[in-house]
């Protein structure tokens, strides 16, 4: 007998959502990583966050994700706090994590089975068609039976992005996705975070520092810079933008005569 | 003071986590399988050195017992002396510091590497609670295979003492006799009061132990500080406790 099909989900399921932060600071300690941010993201839209290392932009993203609590401001998912655990019932969220942070006692194919397993989101057989069907788009079908351990950083980076594809996001969160990954791997993944916008009918937000990424596939993009933001718009206003700052970052020119850690120094 | 704040700080943690594991007791049936690995890795995997360890208690117990009553010429007495002491207290003692050891340490850092490595975040995003996923299969292995590991350890223990009593020249006791001593002065409720003892320190040992390692911040080396401090609070805690138990018991 087919079992009894689960969902804990309430609402409109597949939706994409929109997400708002409003004045939202996050200190640790003497150290303040966010000042005052504010955004407004679209639902079903594209959004990338960039910044140089160190500007706050993965903070920003687990604070959307509600895995820490801002010190002050909001952060809303459709009007709901990320933080409480009823907004996690309410909205599928899914956070590709920068490491991948794949389960490391489970396969790669329990890994990506969990999700609809716990939540009983449907039968075993679907759980295996969808399993097999997110290996597929990433290339990751002779990885089934293996286990975090014996994968490389790119594939590992592959598991997680799949592991988000079976969970059917309506807010899907990356953090680096395109880091250590060759380019082609890299062009391979921002393919696919352009396709599932219209797939999965998903609201992504991207945190990378990926150019080509970010001026090929993003509705719009937000620079981050020592906690705040410098700017939030298209793509083509972000290339035509003469902010020095925001220049120097999009275009660093590469000065051998006079590197910038003796202009540093200097200073 | 600020090591008493931490003190009450992982206490009060520890009583929220207990308490948020268990408001998830409805999913039960979900966990039995991973609870079924917790309990073959915390008690199956441990019986060999369980076993080992508790012969050589009863073993040594009885030595020493022979050596001080056949001073008094009460002999007789060994099995008494043993029974007792391995059902009352050194037989859920001696587990309990096993299982802090062998268990509570391994539990420390595999909890503590999935935080540190964020897989515990991932588990909060996919809306898996980890009080669910991680702490109640371990918690309610532990009240399953605890009694069984005591009964197991205090029997072993008996043996060890029966064979040193038939074996060591200047005690020369019979089994017949050692286990005739020893059944005279035991009671159900003896053997009740060790077991609720183990039960209680096999579940404080878990809870403490699950507790340190999803409270770790940091990196690798923050990783073996928690499961040093998961020891430590699981032993001095055991130590504590009996003193307590005991003195409600008697």
């Amino acid at each position: 007998m087919k079992k009894q099909i689960i969902h804990e989900r309430t609402g409109s399921e597949k939706n994409p959502v929109g997400v708002e932060v409003a004045n939202l600071s996050k200190n640790f300690g003497q150290q303040s990583v966010l000042r005052d941010v504010s955004l407004a993201i679209k639902p079903g839209e594209i959004f990338v966050i960039m910044g140089p290392s160190g500007s706050g932009k993965s903070v920003l993203l687990r604070q959307i994700a509600g895995l820490d609590l801002p010190t002050s401001g909001t952060v809303r998912i459709d009007s709901h706090d990320p933080a409480v655990p009823d907004t996690r019932d309410r909205f599928a969220l899914a956070l590709v994590f920068q490491a991948g942070a794949l389960f490391n006692s489970l396969t790669v194919y329990d890994n990506l089975a969990l999700y609809p397993l716990e939540h009983r989101l449907c039968d075993r057989n679907e759980i295996r068609s969808r399993v097999q069907r997110a290996l597929k788009i990433l290339s990751l079908e002779n990885a089934t039976r293996k286990y975090p351990s014996e994968l490389s950083g790119g594939m590992k980076k592959r598991v997680a992005i799949a592991r988000a594809l079976v969970m059917e996001p309506q807010l899907l969160l990356y953090d680096e996705p395109t880091s250590e990954l060759d380019p082609v791997m890299s062009a391979t993944i921002t393919e696919i975070i352009a396709t599932l916008k219209n797939e999965f009918r998903v609201t992504s937000v991207v945190v990378s520092h990926d150019r080509d990424l970010a001026l090929t596939i993003a509705d719009r993009v937000a620079i981050l810079m020592k906690g705040q933001l410098l700017f939030v718009g298209t793509p083509d206003e972000l290339k035509q933008n003469r902010d020095p700052a925001i220049v120097d970052f999009m275009n660093p020119k590469i000065d051998l005569k006079n590197p910038r850690y003796l202009k540093l120094e200097a200073t | 003071m600020k090591k008493i704040n931490a003190i009450l700080d992982a206490f009060g943690s520890a009583v929220l986590l207990a308490i948020r594991a268990f408001a998830s007791l409805p999913s039960a049936p979900r966990i039995l399988k991973r609870m079924v690995e917790q309990a073959f890795f915390g008690g199956y995997a441990s019986l060999p050195i369980i076993s080992i360890l508790s012969f050589f208690i009863g073993a040594v117990l009885a030595l020493q017992a022979g050596i001080s009553l056949r001073e008094f010429g009460a002999k007789e007495l060994i099995g008494t002396l043993v029974g007792e002491s391995l059902v009352r207290e050194l037989g859920p003692v001696m587990v309990s510091i096993l299982l802090a050891g062998r268990v509570a340490s391994a539990i420390t850092a595999e909890l503590a590497s999935m935080k540190v490595y964020q897989e515990v975040d991932a588990l909060v995003t996919m809306n898996i609670p980890p009080e669910r996923f991680l702490v109640l299969p371990r918690l309610l292995a532990v009240l399953l295979y605890m009694p069984v590991l005591t009964i197991i350890g205090i029997v072993i223990g008996w043996l060890g003492g029966a064979v040193v009593c038939r074996y060591v020249g200047f005690i020369s006791i019979e089994p017949e006799q050692y286990f005739q001593s020893m059944k005279h002065f035991l009671t159900v409720g003896k053997m009740i009061d060790g077991l609720v003892k183990s039960e209680i320190f096999g579940f404080c040992i878990i809870l403490i132990a699950c507790n340190t390692g999803l409270r770790t911040r940091g990196g690798p080396r923050e990783i073996g500080f928690a499961v040093t401090r998961s020891v430590v609070f699981s032993l001095v805690t055991i130590l504590v406790l009996d003193y307590f138990i005991t003195r409600a018991q008697s």
